[in-house]
């Protein structure tokens, strides 16, 4: 007179048994199914027929889609892709469901701007996003910098440049960097600190890791930019004095021209070649260096950023 | 051989939200009704009838306590095939008709598909429904359902039949119509185990009973035994307003009202009172039952706890 | 007892039908007409598009209604009216019950698929004159539908074997709404750290996964549907709705029926 025991042993069995089985299903469907969602979606293709579809719910749309935009970004830039065509409109229907996602324009000037394989290569639709941001956000110093950002790191506008900082500084509450950001805008936009003290900024300003490892790889460029031009000129520097070129830096340290060996940021140790030139050792860890990349080299499609922390 | 056998089955309730307080519905009952006999279970509402009844069918799970029907546990379907249930106050699906209804319950209990629509014709017209084979169940009344209701129980044949509370909704004619059923069926040879509050028809019916109050088993027994020990009242009514004095020796309780005097004496004492009636001459209006011997019983055996239980009914 | 089950599924179709479940088709079927009616006149060059869109949400939509509302009217009446009592009184167990239960829901939603379907096609016929081969991924649109119904169907028996009927109306329709963005749910869940993940994540991959079952969208634009995701889908949908009966069956095994 109790619950056949019998029925339970038998269900309670295959039930776990169709648990595991779901899972397993779950995970063999998704990796099948990997940016189908988006595509599908994205045939909603106006976002604001996506707004009013959205029934009053468009908040939490907009993290929905918010979401599905990282992740669609992070798993393009896992494999390598050539093509981010699907970043700009997710962005753009996330930033129209909700204006205020502010996190949004601040992805869009990091990795809708950049060239490709480090960002969408859509500089004008970035722009286009965050004045949107501005116009929706007028008060917000955040978004003034991402604009400056863009025209500064990849349009090379610094007239514009300075126009956004400026507008930014006048923000109530605007964080100090933004005067002083229009101020070099306006003398040493060419120069070299003033490109490290924005991503300095980026990265101190930003809650978003992808963000700030995008950030840090850039310094590092930086870093053996300036260090191979310092080297390669010390190079020039030896062959002045003593009529050859070096045989490796251990002859410019004899000459007191240098102490210790050099390395990059990373660690390695730079080559010095036959010909004075000056390259890295493992140009895999080091993407956006400009300088000392060894002759023939293809960067491989995806840029190797440092780890999230 | 036992039709039924019940070990001590209890069944105690955690109510209230955290579970905390127990609410015993039926203390360990011990009970054996035999095959071949109509057995009453008597009590008032909220007894313990119902609960009994579903812990038997297997519907609500003991608290402690077994039970046997016909040698074989209560979940066994070779059991169930052989025993039929009407529920108190049954309801069916509205939009069968009743023979799809009966047909229904007749695949589920295993009746041949040859015999099921003979069956289900004999067994509706057994009950007083020979023509509502079409008729949907929503277009029926409570006394209809009531009988569709024991069609279904007895429809297979089976060698025990559980009825709860079978003369509900019933008008007289119709409770006749179930007595009548009730008694066929022990001609048949089957076991009639059936719970009621209306103790005329268990009067009428029983071999045996058992009284149930509170979830306690009160006492059981043959009718007969049980009523031995008391005796019923019966009301006297006559013409004028003149009471005899042999009628105040006999103990009768006496009222006047206009012109008619009712009294109410002992069964036992109905010769004398008519003869002392007689005697005035005074005219007799009517004699009746006001109480029937089991009723008696019945309430001496519910009075101690019912007085603590503080229940008035 | 497979009989019985038969026996079972068999009389709930029937009762679902007499409940005038399938005059939603005649809402339906209006629904349809007057879309299709309305798109020829306006003749705006996606008429196909607009059909097959609105007629599948709509098959869906409608589907799942009834999944959710006869499923749950089915049993938890049968509890609270206690019909119940005089079926499981005979030789059947309490599991054949449900099982008969579900069998007889499902055919139920097939077969209303199945007149929607027609309407769709109906529909779909007016508008554009002649069928086209990618039709033919339409099919396979309404076969993922019933896949989600069944699913639906087997959690709305699932609650209502513990809970009441509002409630379990209630539950069926929340996991349906949360299974539609199943696959964002776990894309959040991995957004997080520590033991909120942990949690995050089995709370995603319990909730049924509605999101791969969704092809409205592609099948409108012609776009295919790969074999290996039907195969994929029909299995999770198998596999899932027998994980909610068994736990349907589990519970109800130890209920009392008061």
């Amino acid at each position: 007179m109790k619950p056949s025991r019998r029925i339970t042993i038998v269900a309670g069995t295959l039930l776990i048994t169709c648990l595991v089985g779901s899972v397993l299903l779950l995970l063999h469907i998704d990796r099948e199914r990997k940016g189908a969602t988006l595509e599908e979606v994205l045939y909603i293709s106006s976002p604001t027929l996506l707004k009013r579809m959205s029934l009053g719910y468009d908040g939490l749309l907009a993290d929905v889609y918010w979401t599905r935009a990282v992740q669609y970004f992070g798993d393009k830039l896992t494999r390598g892709s050539e093509h981010f065509d699907l970043l700009a409109p997710l962005l753009e229907i996330t930033t129209t469901l909700d204006p205020h996602l502010l996190v949004a324009y601040e992805y869009g000037s990091n990795f809708l701007a950049p060239k490709i394989p480090g960002g969408a290569d859509q500089p004008q639709r970035a722009i286009k996003l965050v004045e949107f941001g501005i116009r929706n956000n007028p008060n917000q110093w955040h978004l003034y910098y991402d604009l400056g950002f863009i025209y500064y790191m990849e349009l090379g506008d610094y007239p514009k440049a300075e126009q956004a900082f400026a507008a930014g500084a006048k923000v109530p509450n605007a964080h100090q960097i933004m005067p002083l950001m229009a101020a070099k805008m306006a003398e040493h936009a060419g120069n070299i600190q003033t490109a490290r003290l924005m991503w300095v900024t980026t990265y101190q300003i930003t809650r978003d890791p992808m963000v700030r490892s995008n950030a840090v790889a850039h310094l590092n460029a930086l870093q053996v930019d300036e260090d191979v031009t310092t080297l390669e000129r010390l190079v020039s520097h030896y062959r002045e004095k003593t009529g050859h070129l070096p045989q490796k830096f251990a002859d410019l340290e004899t000459a007191n021209m240098l102490r210790g060996t050099p390395v990059d940021p990373l660690g390695h140790t730079y080559k010095l070649m036959p010909d004075g030139h000056v390259e890295v050792r493992v140009p895999d860890d080091l993407p956006f260096i400009e300088k000392g990349i060894p002759i023939g080299y293809i960067p491989p499609r995806k840029p190797k950023l440092p780890p999230v922390n | 051989m036992t039709a039924i056998d019940i070990l001590g089955l209890e069944k105690t309730y955690s109510v209230g939200f955290w579970r905390k307080k127990p609410r015993c519905a039926l203390k360990p009952l011990h009970l054996r009704i035999e095959e071949g006999e109509i057995f009453g279970f008597l009590g008032p509402n909220g007894a313990g009838k119902t609960t009994t009844l579903k812990m038997l069918m297997g519907l609500v799970y003991p608290t402690a306590g077994s039970a046997q029907i016909l040698g074989m546990e209560i979940n066994d379907p070779r059991m169930k095939a052989q025993i039929g249930f009407l529920p108190e106050q049954p309801y069916f699906y509205d939009y069968l008709t009743a023979g799809e209804l009966l047909n229904y319950y007749g695949q589920l209990s295993g009746v041949a598909a040859k015999e099921r629509e003979r069956k289900v014709r004999e067994v509706l017209g057994r009950v007083g429904l020979p023509d509502v084979m079409r008729v949907q169940l929503r277009k029926f009344s409570k006394g209809m359902l009531q009988r569709v209701g024991i069609a279904q129980a007895i429809l297979h044949d089976p060698r025990i039949v559980f009825l709860d509370e079978p003369m509900s909704g019933l008008d007289p004619m119709g409770r006749r119509e179930v007595r009548d059923l009730m008694e066929q069926l022990k001609q048949e040879g089957k076991t009639v185990f059936f719970s009621t509050h209306i103790l005329s028809d268990a009067e009428a019916l029983c071999d045996r009973v058992a009284i149930i109050h509170l979830g306690e088993l009160r006492s059981v027994g043959a009718v007969a035994d049980l009523t031995s020990s008391v005796e019923g009242k019966i009301e006297l009514v006559w013409h004028g307003n003149k009471i005899p004095a042999a009628m105040k020796a006999l103990g009768a309780d006496c009222h006047v009202t206009g012109d008619t005097v009712r009294a109410v004496l002992l069964e036992g004492n109905q010769d004398a009172a008519l003869e002392a009636l007689r005697r005035e001459p005074l005219r007799i209006i009517s004699l009746i039952p006001v109480r029937t011997s089991l009723e008696e019983y019945f309430v001496r055996k519910l009075q101690p706890s019912r007085a603590a239980a503080g229940v008035t009914q | 007892m497979s009989g019985r089950i038969i026996h079972i599924a068999s009389n709930t179709f029937r009762e679902a039908v007499r409940d005038r479940v399938l005059y939603n088709l005649i809402a339906f079927a209006l629904l349809m007409s007057g879309a299709a009616i309305l798109v020829g006149q306006i003749s705006i060059g996606i008429e196909r598009l607009v059909v097959i869109n609105l007629g599948l949400t709509a098959v869906s939509l409608f589907g799942i209604v009834i999944a959710i509302f006869i499923g749950i009217g089915l049993v938890s009446k049968e509890i609270d009216k206690r019909t119940l009592y005089t079926v499981l009184s005979r030789p059947v167990q309490r599991w054949e019950f449900i099982i008969g239960k579900f069998f007889g829901l499902a055919g139920t939603g097939v077969v209303n698929s199945f007149f929607m379907a027609l309407g769709v096609f109906a529909a779909l016929l007016y508008v554009s004159h002649h069928f086209q081969a990618t039709d033919g991924w339409v099919l396979v649109a309404l076969y993922f539908i019933i896949l989600q119904f069944l699913i639906i169907t087997s959690l709305a028996l699932l609650f209502s074997s513990f809970s009441s009927p509002l409630l379990s109306a209630v539950f069926a329709f929340a996991l349906f709404v949360i299974g539609t963005f199943a696959e964002d749910l776990r894309g959040f869940a991995g957004l997080t750290r520590g033991i909120v993940r942990w949690l995050a994540t089995g709370a995603a991959y319990m909730v049924p996964n509605f999101s791969a079952l969704n092809v409205i969208s592609s099948v409108a634009h012609e776009q295919p549907v790969a074999g290996q995701l039907i195969l994929s889908n029909t299995a999770y949908a198998l596999v899932y709705a027998s994980m909610a009966l068994c736990g349907a069956v589990l519970i109800f095994e130890r209920r009392n029926l008061k």
